[in-house]
C-alpha cells in the first residue's frame, strides 16, 4: 500500500469491517445448515422413509405353492405333496463343521452335496435359508427333530414338490420342475427363483403355463440389524398360491393310452372332432416327471439319453414321419375336388408304370374304384390319379386339412414337417446340381409323394387334425387349454366328396379292408380309419424294412375316428419301426377308442397285455427305477 | 447475568448466558448417546458426562487466568506441542503407519487437538507483537505464514485432512480479521482453485474416494458412499418432528454407522427431527456469536483477535460435521463436538471456552475499575 503507514484508527475500521464479513459468513453458513436440514427431512422425507424401511424390514420368502394341472373332468395331472425338508439359516448357524457333520451322518449325505452346502454356507449371508436336503424319508427328518437342540441354525421344515400321479404317462405332455438355473435367475432377477425348495417349469406345459401356475410369494416380515440379527418378527405376508390349469386332456385316456402302447416306442393322439380339443397326447417311451421333480441322477439322464426308443423325445409334437398310406383319404378328398368321378375305376396290375419305372403296389387288385381303392390301400390307383392331376393340386388339400401346419399350443416346441409342392421344392433344391433332387417337380415325386412318401413329412398330432378334419368336415384347431364346448366352423368341402372318402375309410376297417382285424366290438359303435406303413430307409434288394434290426423297420401308422354314424372322436397311432399299421397301429386305436366307450371292456384287454408284458406301467417303472438306481451305485462305486 | 445478594459474588460472575447453552447442547449430545446405546446409559453417556464436567469445570477454572498470562505462555506452548507433533510423526515412521498420537501411558494425547486453539493464540500474540505500520508489508505475512504452514504440513502428513483444514482455516480467519491486505485472501482463492485438481493428484487413495464418494454418494451405496447413505437416510426419515425418542430404526438397527461418534447429528435428527436438529444448530451459533461478542468488546488487539479466532474454531468444528453429515462435505472424520462420544473434540472446544471466558471475565472487570 503506497498510501503511507496504517493508523491504528484505520486497522480498528477494519476489524469491524471484517467482523462483519466473517459474522455474516456464519450466519449464511448457519442458515444453509438449516435450509440442507429442511430439504433432507421435509422434500425428502418421502422418499428416504421409504429407504429406512427397506433397510428395517425384511421378507423370508416363503415360496407359493404351485397351482395344479387338471384334466378336463377335474381329475389332478400335476398336484403338489407335502415333503420335508431340511435348510440351514447362516445367521443361527453357531457350530459349523460339528453341525454339518451330524447332518450328513443322520441324512446319509454323499460328499459332493457337503461340499455344495460348504460352498454355499461360504457365500451365504443373514437369513437366507441353504438348503441341505428335500425329500427327506420321514424317519431321518425325526432324527433331525429330535437333536436340534444340538443344532442351532438348522431347520427342518415341511414343504411341497410336485407329484405327477400318472408318471411316466404325462411326461412330454407337462414336462417337469426343478430349481431355477444361475441364467433363468439372471434373466428374472426374482429373489424367488433362488430361494431352497422353489422349482419352476423347465419343460412341457409346466414351462409354458409357468406364470399361471406360479402364484405370489408370501413371507415373514422381520425387522433386522444391519447385522442381519433378528430383532421382532412383523405381521406376515400371506403367500397366493398358482392358479389351478384346466387341460382338455381327458387324463383317463391318456394313462390308457400310454399303458396301451406297451414296451413298443409310439405315440397315440386323440382329439373331439367337433371342438378340437385335444383328450390324449401320450407318447412313450417316457421319462417320470415325478424323478426329474426330486432332481435326476446323471446315470438316470445319460441312459434316458442314450435310449434308441428316445424317451426324452415328445413324439406326438417332436417327432416327424412320412405318412405313408395314412394320407390317402386326403388324397382322395384332392382328387374328388379336381373333378374325378370317384366312380371311375383304375386297373391295378401289381404297379404303375411311368417311363421306363415301375412303381409297385402292395398287391394286385384288379379294377378298383376311390372306396375300394382307400380300403385296400391300393397305390395304383393314387399313382394314376394323383399323376392325371398333379401334386400342386394336391398340397392344398394337405395344408388345408392340417398337414405341415404350426398350430397355437402352448407348447415348448412342435416339428411341423413338410408338404412340398413345386415351388417349396424349387426353393429346397435350388442350389442343388445333382442330378436327384434336382430343383425341378417331376412326375416321380408326384408319385412318391401321392402314397405318404418322399418328400412329405409330418408330425402325428398333424395327422389326428387331418382325421377329425376328414371327419367331421369341419376346420378343427387342436386346444389344449380349457375345455370348449363350440364347434370349429365348417371347411366348405361338398358333403358328397366327405361322404365317399368315408365310406372308403368304413370299409378299411369295417369292410375287407386292411384293418379289418380291429373292428371294435361294441354294438353300434364303428371305426372309420386308414392304415399306414411308412419305410425308414429306401428298399434296398429285396428287404422292405419287414425284418431284420428295430431301428429300420418300417413304421406302423393309422388315423381313425369313430363313431362313423356321427364322428366325435379323431386319433392317430404312430408305432416306430412296428413294421405296419395293420399290424402295430390299428389294434392299438382300437382299444383306445373302445375306451372312450366301454372302460371296462377296454382295460379287460388291457390286462391281457399287461400279464405279456411282466406289470403294468408303474410296475414296470418302479422295476425299471430300481434298476436304474443299482446301476448308479454300481458307477459311484466304481469311481468311488 | 444473574446478581443476587444470595449468590457468591464469584459466581454470580460466570458467564451464565453461555454455560447454559453449553449444558443444553452437552445434554442433548448426553440423551442421543443414551439413545444410540440402545437405551443405556453405558457404554457412553455416563463416560461422556464425566468428561464433560471435568472439561468444563477446567474451562471455568480457566476463567480466572489473567490475559497476561495466556500471552505469556501462548509461544512455549506452540513450541512444545509442535515437538509433540514431530514426535508423533517420527514415532509414526519407526512404527510404519498412521499416527496421531503420543501414548503417555494414562492417556493419549494427539497434539494435532491442542494446535487448534493454539494456532489461534500464536496468531493473536504474533499480530499483538506486531506494530500497526508493519501489518500490509512483508513481514507482516511471511511469519505468521509460517507459523500457520509448519504445522499445517505436519498435520496433513499425519495424514489427517479434517484436522488439518480446520487449522489452516482458524489461522486464515485470525490473519483475515487482523487486517491483512484483502487481495492476499481473493489470490490465494484462485490459487486454490488452481491448486485443487494437483493437490487431488497427490492425494492418498482412501482421501481421493471420499472426494469422489462425496460428489455421488448413491453410486457406490453399500461401499465408500454407505456412510454418507445411511446418514441422508436417518436425517431425511426422521421428518420434521422425527420418529420419537429411542425409535430411530437407523441407529438402533446398527444401519447408520458411527452413530454415536461422527454421525451423532443423523442419530440425534432421526429421533428429534427437523425441530430437534434446527434447535441444536441454532444453539451452537449462539454459542458462536457469544464468542464473537467478546471479540468485538475486548480492549486488547489480542483479545479481539484471539476471541475471534477462537469463536470460529469452534463454528468451522460443528459446521464441518454437520455438512459432513448431511452430505455437503466429504467425509473427513469431525466429530460433532459436546456431542460425539470422545473426548479429545470436548477438551479443544471447552479449552476455546475457557480463554474465552477468561477475556470476558478480564473485559468485565476492566470495564468496571479502568
Amino acid at each position: 500500500m503506497s498510501a503511507g503507514r496504517l493508523t491504528g484508527a484505520q486497522l480498528s475500521t477494519t476489524f469491524s469491517r471484517r467482523m462483519m464479513i466473517v459474522g455474516g459468513a456464519q450466519a449464511a453458513l448457519g442458515a444453509a445448515l438449516v435450509a440442507r436440514l429442511g430439504y433432507l427431512s421435509i422434500t425428502q422425507n418421502k422418499h428416504y422413509q421409504l429407504l429406512s424401511e427397506n433397510n428395517r424390514v425384511q421378507l423370508i420368502v416363503v415360496p407359493p405353492r404351485r397351482g395344479w394341472l387338471i384334466d378336463r373332468y377335474g381329475k389332478p395331472i400335476a398336484i403338489n405333496r407335502s415333503d420335508f425338508r431340511v435348510d440351514i439359516i447362516p445367521e443361527q448357524l453357531e457350530r459349523p463343521t460339528e453341525t454339518l457333520r451330524l447332518l450328513a451322518r443322520l441324512l446319509d449325505l454323499p460328499t459332493d452335496d457337503v461340499d455344495r452346502i460348504v460352498k454355499e454356507l461360504r457365500a451365504a449371508k443373514g437369513y437366507r435359508p441353504v438348503q441341505v436336503a428335500e425329500n427327506v424319508p420321514y424317519d431321518q427328518y425325526a432324527a433331525i427333530t429330535v437333536r436340534l437342540p444340538e443344532m442351532p441354525g438348522v431347520q427342518p421344515m415341511r414343504g411341497f414338490s410336485r407329484f405327477y400321479p400318472t408318471g411316466p404317462a404325462v411326461g412330454h405332455l407337462v414336462g417337469y420342475v426343478g430349481a431355477a438355473s444361475a441364467k433363468e435367475y439372471e434373466e428374472e432377477k426374482n429373489p424367488l427363483l433362488i430361494t431352497p425348495g422353489f422349482k419352476i417349469g423347465k419343460e412341457g406345459l409346466e414351462k409354458t403355463l409357468e406364470q399361471k401356475l406360479r402364484g405370489q410369494p408370501g413371507g415373514q416380515r422381520v425387522e433386522l440389524t444391519a447385522r442381519a440379527k433378528l430383532v421382532r418378527e412383523l405381521e406376515p405376508k400371506p403367500d397366493r398360491s398358482g392358479a389351478t390349469v384346466q387341460l382338455s386332456i381327458d387324463i383317463g385316456l391318456q394313462e390308457f393310452a400310454a399303458r396301451r402302447l406297451g414296451e413298443e416306442s409310439g405315440s397315440v393322439t386323440v382329439i373331439d372332432c367337433l371342438t378340437g380339443d385335444i383328450l390324449c397326447l401320450a407318447s412313450m417311451p417316457a421319462y417320470d416327471p415325478n424323478s426329474f421333480s426330486d432332481g435326476i441322477g446323471r446315470t438316470e439322464w445319460s441312459m434316458l439319453a442314450n435310449d434308441e426308443r428316445r424317451p426324452l423325445v415328445n413324439k406326438t409334437l417332436s417327432a416327424l414321419y412320412p405318412p405313408g398310406s395314412t394320407i390317402k383319404p386326403m388324397g382322395a378328398l384332392a382328387i374328388l375336388k379336381a373333378g374325378v368321378d370317384p366312380d371311375e375305376t383304375i386297373y391295378c396290375p401289381g404297379g404303375y408304370r411311368l417311363g421306363n419305372r415301375f412303381f409297385r403296389c402292395l398287391g394286385r387288385h384288379g379294377t378298383v374304384n376311390m372306396r375300394r381303392a382307400i380300403a385296400k390301400s391300393c397305390n395304383t390307383y393314387f399313382y394314376a390319379m394323383g399323376h392325371r392331376i398333379g401334386y400342386d393340386a394336391i398340397a392344398p388339400m394337405a395344408k388345408r386339412l392340417g398337414l405341415g401346419e404350426k398350430f397355437d399350443l402352448p407348447v415348448v416346441s412342435q416339428s411341423y414337417g413338410t408338404v412340398p409342392d413345386s415351388a417349396w421344392k424349387l426353393r429346397r433344391y435350388a442350389q442343388n446340381k445333382r442330378l436327384i433332387e434336382r430343383p425341378d417337380w417331376t412326375a416321380s415325386d408326384t408319385l412318391n409323394a401321392s402314397i405318404g412318401q418322399g418328400y412329405l413329412i409330418v408330425n402325428p398330432l398333424q395327422l389326428a387334425v387331418m382325421s377329425a378334419r376328414i371327419a367331421s368336415g369341419r376346420d378343427v384347431q387342436p386346444r389344449l387349454v380349457g375345455r370348449s364346448d363350440k364347434p370349429a366352423p365348417l371347411l366348405g368341402i361338398p358333403q358328397e366328396h366327405l361322404d365317399a372318402v368315408r365310406g372308403g375309410m368304413w370299409e378299411v376297417v369295417n369292410g375287407d379292408g386292411t384293418a379289418g382285424a380291429s373292428r371294435i366290438t361294441l354294438p353300434g359303435i364303428e371305426m372309420g380309419g386308414k392304415t399306414g406303413t411308412a419305410q425308414v430307409r429306401k428298399i434296398t434288394g429285396g428287404q422292405r424294412g419287414q425284418s431284420g434290426i428295430w431301428k429300420y423297420r418300417d413304421h406302423g401308422l393309422f388315423v381313425c375316428f369313430a363313431p362313423t354314424a356321427n364322428p366325435r372322436f379323431a386319433a392317430s397311432v404312430v408305432i416306430e419301426h412296428g413294421l405296419g399299421g395293420a399290424r402295430a397301429a390299428a389294434p392299438v386305436a382300437k382299444d383306445v377308442l373302445t375306451f372312450l366307450f366301454d372302460k371296462p371292456l377296454a382295460l379287460a384287454s388291457l390286462a391281457t397285455f399287461e400279464a405279456q408284458w411282466g406289470g403294468t406301467l408303474a410296475e414296470r417303472t418302479a422295476r425299471r427305477q430300481a434298476q436304474i438306481e443299482a446301476t448308479a451305485k454300481a458307477v459311484a462305486g466304481l469311481s468311488g | 447475568m444473574i446478581s443476587s445478594a444470595i449468590i457468591p459474588q464469584p459466581l454470580a460472575r460466570l458467564p451464565w448466558r453461555l454455560i447454559f447453552l453449553v449444558m443444553a447442547i452437552c445434554s442433548i449430545g448426553l440423551i442421543t448417546l443414551y439413545s444410540a446405546a440402545g437405551g443405556s446409559a453405558s457404554p457412553w453417556a455416563l463416560k461422556q458426562a464425566l468428561t464433560i464436567l471435568f472439561f468444563f469445570a477446567v474451562a471455568v477454572g480457566m476463567s480466572w487466568i489473567p490475559e497476561n498470562f495466556i500471552k505469556q505462555m501462548t509461544f512455549p506452548a506452540y513450541v512444545v506441542i509442535l515437538i509433540l507433533l514431530i514426535v508423533v510423526e517420527m514415532i509414526g515412521f519407526v512404527g510404519k503407519g498412521a499416527q496421531r498420537w503420543v501414548d503417555l501411558g494414562f492417556i493419549r494425547l494427539q497434539p494435532s487437538e491442542f494446535m487448534k486453539p493454539a494456532m489461534v493464540l500464536v496468531l493473536a500474540r504474533f499480530y499483538d507483537l506486531l506494530p500497526v505500520g508493519d501489518v500490509h508489508r512483508w513481514r507482516g505475512l511471511w511469519p505468521a505464514a509460517a507459523l500457520v504452514l509448519v504445522p499445517f504440513s505436519l498435520i496433513i502428513v499425519q495424514p489427517d485432512l479434517g484436522t488439518a483444514t480446520m487449522v489452516l482455516l482458524s489461522g486464515l480467519t485470525v490473519m483475515f480479521i487482523a487486517g491483512l491486505p484483502m487481495w492476499y485472501f481473493l489470490s490465494a482463492a484462485g490459487a486454490a482453485a488452481v491448486a485443487g485438481p494437483i493437490l487431488f493428484a497427490t492425494m492418498h487413495e482412501y482421501q481421493r474416494k471420499r472426494v469422489f464418494t462425496f460428489l455421488d454418494p448413491e453410486s457406490d451405496p453399500l461401499g465408500a458412499g454407505y456412510h454418507i447413505s445411511q446418514s441422508k437416510i436417518a436425517i431425511g426419515s426422521g421428518g420434521i418432528w422425527g420418529k420419537g425418542y429411542l425409535n430411530g430404526s437407523q441407529s438402533h438397527l446398527d444401519y447408520l454407522p458411527e452413530g454415536h461418534t461422527d454421525f451423532v447429528f443423523a442419530t440425534m435428527v432421526e429421533e428429534w427431527g427437523l425441530v430437534g436438529g434446527a434447535l441444536l444448530i441454532l444453539a451452537f451459533l449462539l454459542v458462536v456469536r457469544w464468542g464473537m461478542k467478546v471479540s468485538r468488546h475486548a480492549q486488547t488487539r489480542f483479545g479481539q483477535l484471539a476471541a475471534a479466532g477462537l469463536s470460529m474454531t469452534i463454528f468451522f468444528y460443528f459446521a464441518v460435521n454437520l455438512m459432513m453429515v448431511m452430505g455437503l462435505a466429504p467425509v473427513v472424520g469431525i466429530p460433532l463436538p459436546l456431542v460425539s462420544f470422545g473426548g479429545s473434540a470436548v477438551m479443544t472446544v471447552m479449552l476455546c471456552l475457557g480463554v474465552l471466558m477468561s477475556l470476558e471475565r478480564q473485559q468485565r472487570t476492566r470495564s468496571t475499575f479502568s
